[in-house]
């Protein structure tokens, strides 16, 4: 009786906060005048309609997957890493400068060196945050969003100045973007047409990589003892500041891959807005996966599609693209509310006593 | 010298939006709710404030008093997603750094909606004027510096001392700094905790609401979506470095104006300087500051951050 309802509490409250968010979601499509169903309707199957749809939504999982992973490494080893914006900055910059600098080199070599070197890029930015929480107690949450801010200025710096594209120079159209970083560099584009790269099946691999680290390995078992509970993990004899750092460079390497693989897979050059909120949505993602890869790769799937279908909105229904921006927040919102809700067991006792209360018939014994 | 004070004078509005977010905020976290939502409350001010004004001048003059019929919008849903951000927090008990995070995406993501849709492209707004304050403003030297702003200027720096009588000489003020560094003891002698942090997080969002009004309706007179640039989360970090109080907190805001002055100062003298390093500077303030104030850091409320549950022993 009682695991019966527990199970169909868990749903109802689940069903409670997928409405509750939509309703949210709908309060400001209505403020805009917003046709609410058919916005929703557009963002969730517009772009599954053809294979260039589906493939741009694979396309954007891909940085939403690598992301999120790293935020799930961190989080779960008691660090928030709100940064993922900035370290893919980063990381796109070491690997255009690979790029630049060793444009002859064959591409079995220089596509590994090349996200090697936006893994690294990444891990220094994520690496300052971190230092910073485990030594000085700085609060990572507001270095990683100022280390954002920092990083946006010296992507803007490199891509003005020293990593300029020399025909924009002498054109003077001023648009600050590196040139055309060297074929060796591209990732394959596997289905005619599309934009799909070989990038994908580098995602999905590191999410196996990051399922083995947390639960398979020793090194894992540490960082999230240290998440779960810091003064039981240092108890039993782990160096949490140690621990602290490392998650937070993985997690900054992970976002620095993404950047990389963005612009190899992508974009093939350094150009500005290629981070374009992706830090941000890998949070959400994180989040929305439980924190584990096997959660992640749908949950990527599933917001590659939020994002997508919300840049059709803009022409479809006159919905702007922000609105993605909003659902993202209000997920979160709901996500990190509905835990609290579940995770609380006197809500529960008192919602079933009241459920048997009403539901009695005459004649029958309550059973708890 | 008349060039120093040009400069200072140029960068005191500068840190008012700060000054004002940052006041907001260290409500919220005397009451033990950390609010990193404070951004995007403020950009949803930063939209509501020039919106009035906009939509019935569409860019022309129009009466001041719809500027501040403006301010009052923004503050007034300042003040509701304060409570929304109450509800996940405080009711719901939600981790607030994370929520914080929701609640800033939220905000930015609709002021950016909203303003895609009842605006359209860069309008700029009349906006509020200088008000010089009569006579006050030809004292050489401090007249420039003091008594030559915008109202609003006047009015930040005249919450500070109004919110240090709150804060630390009424009864209200006395609760918030209870349930913030007690909770379980303000609940044993009947303090309703919950509702006392919703009415914090009222008075904070309304402040940041303000707050965010006043960058578009005084500093920049227009909207953009990067126009708040991380200001509610230097303001967040300036309650940590002003230690919870509204003197130190002033203090700190005008560290910031200092830090723009400079970078007025480099760019008006025509020093060659590459101008992103400029801007990067009071983001790398922020850093250096929360790095050299962590034993200040103890001196906060003992239960920020933490959720309080009357049915739970701890």
């Amino acid at each position: 009786m009682t695991n019966k309802f527990k199970t169909g509490y868990t749903i109802g409250v689940i069903v409670l906060a997928i409405l509750a968010a939509m309703l949210l979601g709908a309060v400001i499509l209505l403020a805009i005048g917003a046709d609410v169903m058919k916005t929703y309707l557009v963002i969730l199957t517009e772009p599954l309609k053809n294979k260039i749809g589906v493939t741009e939504v694979l396309l954007r999982m891909v940085p939403l997957t690598i992301i999120a992973l790293g935020i799930t490494v961190a989080y779960r080893s008691g660090i928030i890493n709100i940064g993922a914006e900035g370290q893919m900055a980063i990381g796109i910059l070491a690997t255009t400068a690979i790029a630049l600098l060793f444009p002859n080199l064959p591409r079995a070599v220089l596509i590994p060196f090349a996200i090697l070197a936006g893994a690294v890029g990444g891990a220094a930015w994520g690496f300052i945050p971190g230092a910073l929480k485990a030594k000085l107690q700085v609060s990572e949450l507001l270095s990683t969003v100022m280390l954002n801010y920092i990083a946006a200025q010296l992507y803007t710096f490199f891509l003005r100045g020293p990593m300029l594209d020399p025909a924009e120079m002498t054109m003077g159209s001023g648009t600050p973007q590196s040139m055309r970083l060297t074929r060796n560099l591209d990732l394959t584009r596997f289905i005619k047409g599309t934009r799909i790269h070989s990038g994908i099946f580098i995602a999905i691999a590191l999410a196996l990589i990051i399922f083995l680290l947390l639960w398979k390995t020793s090194y894992g078992y540490k960082m999230r003892a240290a998440g779960a509970s810091e003064r039981a993990a240092r108890y039993g004899g782990i160096n949490v500041p140690k621990y602290l750092i490392i998650a937070m460079m993985i997690s900054g390497a992970f976002a620095g891959i993404a950047g990389a693989i963005e612009i190899a897979g992508v974009h093939r050059r350094a150009i500005e807005g290629v981070t374009g909120g992706y830090g941000f949505s890998g949070i959400v993602v994180a989040l929305f996966g439980g924190l584990h890869p096997a959660g992640i790769l749908p949950a990527a799937f599933f917001f590659g599609l939020l994002i997508y279908g919300a840049d059709m909105t803009q022409r479809l229904v006159g919905v702007p693209a922000n609105m993605v921006q909003v659902l993202q927040g209000i997920i979160i919102l709901v996500i990190v509310s509905t835990k609290m809700i579940l995770a609380n067991p006197y809500l529960m006792q008192r919602v079933e006593a009241r459920w048997h209360a009403v539901t009695k018939r005459p004649g029958q014994e309550v059973q708890s | 010298m008349t060039f120093i004070i040009n400069i200072l004078s140029l960068g005191i509005p500068f840190s008012v939006a700060l000054l004002i977010a940052s006041l907001g905020e260290m409500f919220n976290q005397r009451s033990g709710i950390f609010n990193l939502g404070c951004e995007g409350m403020m950009a949803m001010g930063a939209f509501l404030g020039m919106l009035v004004p906009y939509s019935i001048g569409k860019g022309a003059d129009v009466p001041g008093i719809y500027n501040y019929l403006g301010l009052m919008l923004a503050t007034g849903v300042g003040a509701l997603l304060g409570i929304f951000f109450a509800l996940v927090v405080v009711t719901f008990r939600a981790p607030q750094g994370i929520a914080g995070i929701g609640m800033q995406m939220f905000g930015v993501g609709t002021a950016g909606t909203l303003f895609r849709h009842f605006i359209g492209g860069t309008q700029s707004v009349p906006g509020i004027n200088t008000a010089p304050i009569p006579g006050l403003s030809r004292i050489p030297v401090l007249g420039p510096l003091f008594f030559n702003h915008n109202p609003l200027v006047y009015v930040a720096f005249l919450l500070v001392p109004l919110s240090w009588w709150v804060l630390f000489k009424t009864p209200w003020g006395l609760r918030v700094r209870a349930v913030g560094t007690h909770p379980r003891a303000a609940d044993s002698i009947g303090i309703q905790v919950n509702r006392v942090r919703y009415q914090a997080l009222a008075v904070g969002g309304a402040l940041a609401g303000l707050a965010g009004a006043y960058l578009s309706l005084c500093q920049a007179k227009m909207f953009s979506d990067e126009i708040i640039a991380g200001r509610g989360f230097i303001a967040v970090a300036l309650v940590y470095f002003g230690q919870w109080h509204p003197v130190k907190i002033m203090g700190g805001a005008l560290l910031f104006t200092l830090a723009q002055a400079l970078q007025l100062a480099i760019q008006g003298l025509g020093i060659d300087f590459p101008y992103e390093f400029l801007v990067m500077l009071p983001y790398l303030l922020v850093i250096i500051v929360l790095a050299f104030s962590r034993k200040t850091q103890k001196m906060g409320p003992t239960s920020l951050g933490k959720p309080f549950n009357r049915e739970m022993r701890t």
